[in-house]
């Protein structure tokens, strides 16, 4: 119908141009400023020591948050899915408020619970050796914690489709808890499980708020990836700020191709939804309202 | 005539969905559009009821030519596979929905959908949900919401295609009922030959986008146009090189002229009906012969005897076979 | 019963299965313990750190952190530009949703990476590649820097995802023979939109909505750069709390903390009240 036609490609026009000048052309101008100088210069920019450091402290931290959250994130899916205890449904909810949670808010919290001179613990840990915030330990928890729900969000919804009786299958076959786990849920849950945690990367690798407080900013010392962004933009090192602006962005853009990648597209989900049957009818699922 | 169809095509890309289709659907009668999975039969409906736009020809409704007329201008009532269930309306409102687009007075509409619901038995579920229906239930909701707009035709698409085996026999029993109760004029949609011959006035076979015959159950069963419809209507068997029903087959223990002789390599018997294998003498698949129980023990037939077959006349304006073998 | 389409078996699938669910085992009641000590440690503690901090102070000295001039200025600006990118995000988030289920053209899959961008670059990369296109030097001759607009356009470039990503998978499963049928009983694009096809997107619309608002009044990364941080003008709620932080300040910094985790725990009631009720239907 030529309503439906006009309706459908002034649509798509205003859709593509919105995200256009919204996302498109904003990130690609980093790359054209990141090399604006020649890529002498961008790799002089990211080899310099101390953004050099930086990025080793951010991929550190990265990890150790990573593979945290992971463990983390299997056990309490399945104790969210495979069990009933109470204050089920209030765990289910605060697993997702860190999500909702100022980065500065997170930050501010993590120095009143664990800050050094006047925090909850801080004092008592630090008397035994452990240093958290103004260190590693707290920019990894920070990082922790607003990464926190990436995971469980990805594998709750998987675990709940398959139900229990693959599990009951392998049990009645002899299988103890432990195989049941290692050759059953996780190959089940396995893609779920990738796409949480290349979520929980990209999100990793580019904390800022809760990081900037928590990790004092000392240059060489806590200073993560984002933070050196941060100053030399300030520092009106403009170049060398869109050098690192590039990698950061770049891993974030790799990041959600290798998910989109590994995720069924969603035109797969829409025909296995049954919306029609005869081939004939296909085309006409395009039609808009 | 009730709805007009001349010359209407429908291509998608390559694929070519209806060519030069010329049909005329009688009023009052309950016609079916029959035919194997994407032969083009939906297309039509869709094309009737203004979801989709033919390349060329015109659809003529009651007179009205309907060929540039939007969906919603028809009057068409229309019934989906999957139900189409408004879901966040409950049974009543989504019976409703048409009359209060038409603007009629809250009493009308609340009455309209009363004695609807009643039509269709389920006054008890008026204020559920859809999804709190089964199956069946939501394809009577979503019958009673398209009859409630008092349509100038009714059209289904694979109505009962979504419901299991039984509640599926219910359902067609009943539309059958309530066509002779309503009859408005319906057009409706199926790849099962059986619920066709059971219940159209008139049969329309379509394949490969074309019309391959129109005519009456009886017609189409006895007088096939086309080997595909004989095939597509029933079972067949190839006797002497020519399609044939197992059961116009005749079987005799001694020779007779033009029968084609072989042994009977496989004896089944179910119920009052035997189904006999015949390898012929001269080689190539077995025939398959469908007779009665009594005539076969007449006959003196078990595995391993010599028979000749050949075709009988068929009984003309007999229905009976249809029945048996459906 | 009859058999159900596929849709409906997803929906009463988790219902169902929700029953295999079983009591605690030992294993798994010392693993929940381990998961709630670790959960503790890193979000519970110190939240309630927050709040606890903040009700030592007392009301009055919430109540006068919160109407410090500078600080509500602050507060007021953050609401209204989220008020306002949120209202955005609807209208937006809804078109955008429409166009990746129903619409076909080249280059769609490039599309749904696009939108998840905002997702997963890292918030002081997202505010400086906006300033670069809309900051002082702009190819396009916009320098917004250090403005309102540059406020609402950073909110909106971090939380154009949430309205699209709830609202696709409610559009996706639902099925277009439904606006058909409303087409085929006289209802006019504009009533089937109405109708049938705002209702069945209602509940989505709202849970990304809550999302986005929720996220946009806690932002703070993507203004660090673009927006000047300029007192009583462009700076928000965040860097309010930054600012606190910096000075020392912790009571004040608790007292604006714990109002945007109020906002957040809102946000995520708000939620678990909508998903409910739309499974329930």
């Amino acid at each position: 119908m030529n309503g439906n036609r006009l309706v459908r490609y002034s649509l798509r026009t205003i859709v593509l141009v919105y995200l256009g000048l919204l996302i498109v052309w904003p990130v690609s101008l980093v790359a054209k400023n990141a090399f604006s100088e020649g890529i002498g210069t961008f790799i002089d920019a990211l080899t310099e020591e101390t953004t050099a450091y930086a990025f080793q402290l951010t991929l550190i931290v990265a990890v150790w948050a990573v593979v945290i959250n992971t463990v983390f994130g299997i056990l309490i899916s399945i104790l969210l899915v495979r069990y009933t205890f109470p204050g089920r449904r209030a765990l289910s909810a605060f697993i997702d408020l860190p999500l909702s949670v100022s980065p500065v808010v997170v930050g501010l919290a993590l120095l009143l619970a664990y800050g050094g001179t006047n925090g909850w613990f801080g004092p008592a840990l630090e008397d035994s050796g452990i240093q958290v915030i103004y260190a590693t330990p707290g920019i990894i928890m920070a990082t922790a914690f607003v990464s926190l729900p990436l995971v469980i969000r990805e594998i709750v919804p998987v675990l709940t489709e398959i139900g229990t009786e693959q599990e009951q299958a392998a049990r009645s076959l002899g299988a103890n808890a432990w195989q049941t786990f290692r050759r059953i849920t996780i190959p089940a849950i396995r893609w779920a499980l990738v796409y949480g945690v290349v979520l929980s990367l990209a999100r990793s690798l580019g904390e800022f708020g809760a990081v900037k407080i928590v990790s004092g900013n000392i240059v060489g010392q806590t200073q993560t990836a984002t933070l050196v962004v941060e100053e030399k933009y300030q520092n009106f090192e403009q170049t060398a700020a869109y050098a690192s602006s590039f990698v950061l962005a770049a891993a974030a853009v790799l990041a959600l191709i290798v998910v989109t990648l590994l995720r069924p597209g969603h035109e797969e989900s829409a025909s296995t939804a049954g919306v029609t049957a005869a081939t004939t009818s296909v085309p006409t699922q395009k039609d808009p309202a | 005539m009730s709805i007009e169809i001349a010359g209407v095509s429908r291509r998608f890309g390559d694929f070519v969905a209806l060519e030069d289709i010329n049909l005329s659907v009688p009023t009052g009668q309950l016609t079916a559009l029959l035919g194997p999975s994407g032969g083009g039969k939906s297309t039509l409906l869709r094309i009737i009821a203004g979801l989709e736009n033919a390349d060329s020809g015109t659809v003529e409704i009651e007179g009205t030519d309907a060929t540039r007329l939007p969906a919603r201008k028809r009057n068409v009532g229309f019934v989906f596979q999957h139900y189409a269930a408004f879901k966040h309306m409950t049974v009543a409102r989504n019976v409703a929905f048409g009359l209060e687009i038409r603007k009629q007075s809250k009493k009308q509409v609340e009455e309209r959908v009363r004695e609807m619901l009643r039509l269709v038995h389920l006054e008890q579920f008026a204020d559920r949900y859809p999804a709190q229906l089964s199956g069946g239930q939501r394809q009577r909701m979503a019958l009673a919401r398209a009859l409630a707009i008092e349509p100038s035709v009714l059209l289904l698409d694979e109505p009962f295609g979504a419901l299991d085996a039984k509640v599926r026999k219910e359902l067609r029993d009943w539309l059958r009922r309530l066509h002779d109760d309503v009859h408005v004029t319906t057009v409706f949609v199926t790849h099962d030959q059986e619920e066709a011959l059971e219940v159209a006035d008139q049969i329309v076979v379509i394949n490969q986008g074309r019309i391959e015959q129109i005519g009456t159950p009886d017609e189409l069963y006895d007088q096939p146009a086309s080997d595909f419809v004989l095939s597509f209507l029933g079972p067949v068997t190839t006797l002497g090189g020519r399609l044939v029903r197992p059961h116009d087959i005749e079987v005799t223990t001694a020779p007779v002229p033009d029968a084609v002789p072989g042994t009977v390599t496989r004896w089944t018997r179910i119920g009052y009906e035997v189904r006999l294998e015949v390898t012929p003498v001269a080689g190539g698949e077995p025939i398959l012969v469908q007779l009665t129980r009594t005539e076969a023990l007449h006959r003196g037939l078990g595995e391993g005897i010599g028979v000749w077959l050949r075709e009988s006349s068929p009984v003309n304006g007999s229905a009976a076979p249809a029945a048996v073998l459906a | 019963m009859t058999s159900p389409t596929l849709t409906q078996v997803r929906r009463r699938g988790p219902r169902r299965r929700a029953r295999a669910a079983t009591a605690l085992t030992p294993a798994a009641g010392v693993g929940l313990g381990i998961a709630l000590i670790w959960f503790s440690i890193l979000v519970l503690l110190p939240l309630s750190a927050v709040v606890i901090t903040t009700t030592e102070g007392g009301w009055a000295t919430f109540w006068e952190t919160i109407r410090q001039p500078q600080t509500w200025a602050a507060i007021k600006l953050t609401v209204g530009e989220a008020v306002l990118v949120t209202l955005t995000n609807v209208v937006f988030g809804t078109m955008i949703a429409w166009v990746l289920v129903r619409d076909r053209f080249w280059g769609k899959r490039v599309l749904e990476v696009i939108i998840d961008i905002p997702f997963a670059l890292p918030t002081i990369v997202a505010g400086l590649v906006l300033l670069a296109l809309y900051g002082p030097n702009s190819p396009i001759g916009v320098d917004v820097a250090n403005t309102r607009i540059a406020v609402y356009l950073a909110l909106l470039f971090v939380t154009t995802p949430f309205v699209v990503r709830t609202v696709q998978p409610v559009l996706l499963e639902l099925d277009p023979e439904t606006e058909q049928a409303a087409q085929s009983l006289g209802a006019s694009r504009f009533t089937t939109f109405r109708r049938i096809l705002i209702p069945a997107l209602a509940p989505a619309i709202t849970a990304g909505a809550a999302l986005s608002f929720a996220r946009a009044i806690s932002e703070y990364g993507s203004l660090v750069l673009l927006s000047g941080n300029l007192p009583m003008r462009t700076e928000v709620t965040s860097v309010r709390i930054l600012t606190y932080i910096e000075n020392g300040n912790m009571a004040a910094a608790a007292s604006v903390a714990s109002l945007l985790l109020l906002v957040a725990l809102f946000a995520i009631v708000a939620l678990d009240v909508i998903s409910r009720r739309v499974a329930r239907r």
